[in-house]
């Protein structure tokens, strides 16, 4: 049911991670500021995006579950959610990194979208407790719904919050984040991001798969104990 | 649906009027959580930002007290599947649950903001009076809309003491943004640049998406 087409997406993957990586490695050319450590940049900013990305996508199937009550959208929303948090880890601790590097510290509090998605990512960490803390599975569909409808609506909200805010003590403008790049620098840029998004809808596919087929053996089980 | 809310909300208030229970406990704990500022910064007064910070911070805290006990009479009694049965819109008990609330803050907040000028504000409160109780109505009523979406999705859960404040606190983190940022230039000693419109302006944004987002998804909890 969500297998169809998975080898050609797993292999467009590969080969496009693999391109992503030669080229920041091989074209891209050093920034002259921050030297070898700007490189971080075609991991973290992609991983950051596809993983708010698919945030916003699991509020928008969310709404496909409330609307149409099936509750496979529930499970597709799920794991989009799922997925984003694992990469949410990633974007933290990479953007720390990059923080150490270029300014010194581990972590830097005016740099207001890395602090937006430590809030946003604190939200969705209680989607876990929230939705296995709710036994009848019908409920616990609906209700992870709810909550993934209520957090997709909050990030883009966050953003402008936070935003504002360091705005208010610290002008500045945000020129690493896309913008005024480079030609070589934005095509790498591109690259990453487009395989980063393949990365995360292979990854969801393939989570859906393992999902769906553990529940069907589950329901098999069941029957073949009925029948016994 | 007007008629049913009122009539949820006058059930809501008449029993916290009998039982005292989440006002008093929300109140005493502002009040404890001061002092416990005062010597957990070892201030004798506050002022700026600092003022404005934990003014907020502990306001919120406090609605943490109130949004998980928005249900408690309902669950422990039973009252909500009569209420479920009743021929009344969701949107009606949302609407009451969080009118509750903002009026449950509102009579807070009269005891603990002179509570706050009291203990631990430097500058007078006079002069900055209107626009702070501006602020504080606009805040109140984010902080109704997210709650009782809260304490809805946190009603059926097991683990309900643990949800309520995990969930609710991320969510207030940009009204705490647009309430602490415009209360901040009116706690100032000596009177500085201030930018009202633009933090009103953040937190009516603020509810305006979480009432509709709210009253647009309430219809999905607290069924069958």
């Amino acid at each position: 049911m969500y297998s169809k087409g998975f080898a050609p997406l797993a292999w467009a993957t590969a080969v496009t991670l693999t391109t992503a990586f030669a080229l920041v490695f091989f074209y891209a050319p050093l920034d002259a500021d921050q030297g070898f450590v700007q490189k971080i940049f075609y991991v973290h900013v992609p991983m950051a995006i596809v993983a708010l990305g698919g945030w916003i996508a699991g509020g928008v199937m969310a709404i496909k579950h409330l609307r149409g009550g099936d509750r496979s959208w529930d499970m597709r929303s799920y794991v989009a959610i799922h997925l984003s948090i694992i990469l949410g880890v990633g974007v933290l601790v990479t953007g720390a990194i990059w923080a150490k590097a270029s300014w010194g510290h581990w972590w830097v509090w005016d740099e207001p979208v890395l602090v937006s998605f430590l809030v946003v990512f604190l939200l969705y960490c209680v989607y876990y407790p929230l939705r296995f803390s709710i036994e009848d599975p019908d409920r616990q569909a609906r209700y992870s719904s709810v909550f993934a409808i209520a957090a997709g609506a909050f990030v883009p909200l966050n953003f402008i919050a936070v935003r504002l805010a360091e705005s208010y003590t610290h002008p500045r403008v945000l020129s690493q984040t896309g913008g005024n790049l480079p030609g070589e620098m934005r095509l790498t840029f591109l690259v990453a991001l487009l395989g980063m998004t393949l990365l995360f809808v292979t990854l969801w596919k393939l989570e859906l798969t393992a999902k769906n087929a553990s529940m069907q053996l589950k329901k098999l089980r069941k029957r073949a104990r009925v029948a016994a | 649906m007007i008629a049913a809310a009122r009539a949820i909300l006058r059930k809501d208030l008449r029993i916290e009027w009998r039982t005292k229970e989440s006002v008093p406990a929300m109140t005493l704990f502002t009040v404890t959580v001061y002092v416990m500022f005062h010597f957990g910064l070892d201030r004798d007064t506050l002022d700026g930002e600092l003022a404005a910070g934990v003014l907020w911070v502990t306001v919120l805290l406090a609605a943490v007290i109130g949004v998980s006990r928005l249900f408690a009479a309902e669950r422990e009694q039973g009252g909500i599947e009569g209420l479920l049965l009743a021929p009344v819109d969701r949107t009606a008990l949302f609407v009451a649950k969080a009118a509750a609330l903002f009026i449950f803050l509102c009579a807070v907040e009269l005891v603990a903001v002179p509570a706050f000028a009291l203990f631990l504000l430097g500058p007078g409160l006079d002069g900055a009076l209107p626009e702070l109780l501006a602020i504080l109505a606009l805040g109140n009523l984010g902080v109704a809309a997210v709650g009782a979406l809260v304490s809805a999705l946190a009603a059926e859960t097991r683990a309900r003491e643990l949800i309520v404040p995990l969930l609710l606190l991320p969510l207030l983190v940009p009204l705490l943004i647009a309430c602490a940022q415009a209360t901040e230039p009116l706690f100032r000693p000596v009177a500085g640049p201030e930018d009202l419109a633009r933090w009103l302006g953040l937190l009516t944004l603020y509810d305006v998406v979480f009432v509709l987002v709210s009253v647009a998804v309430f219809d999905y909890l607290l069924e069958d």
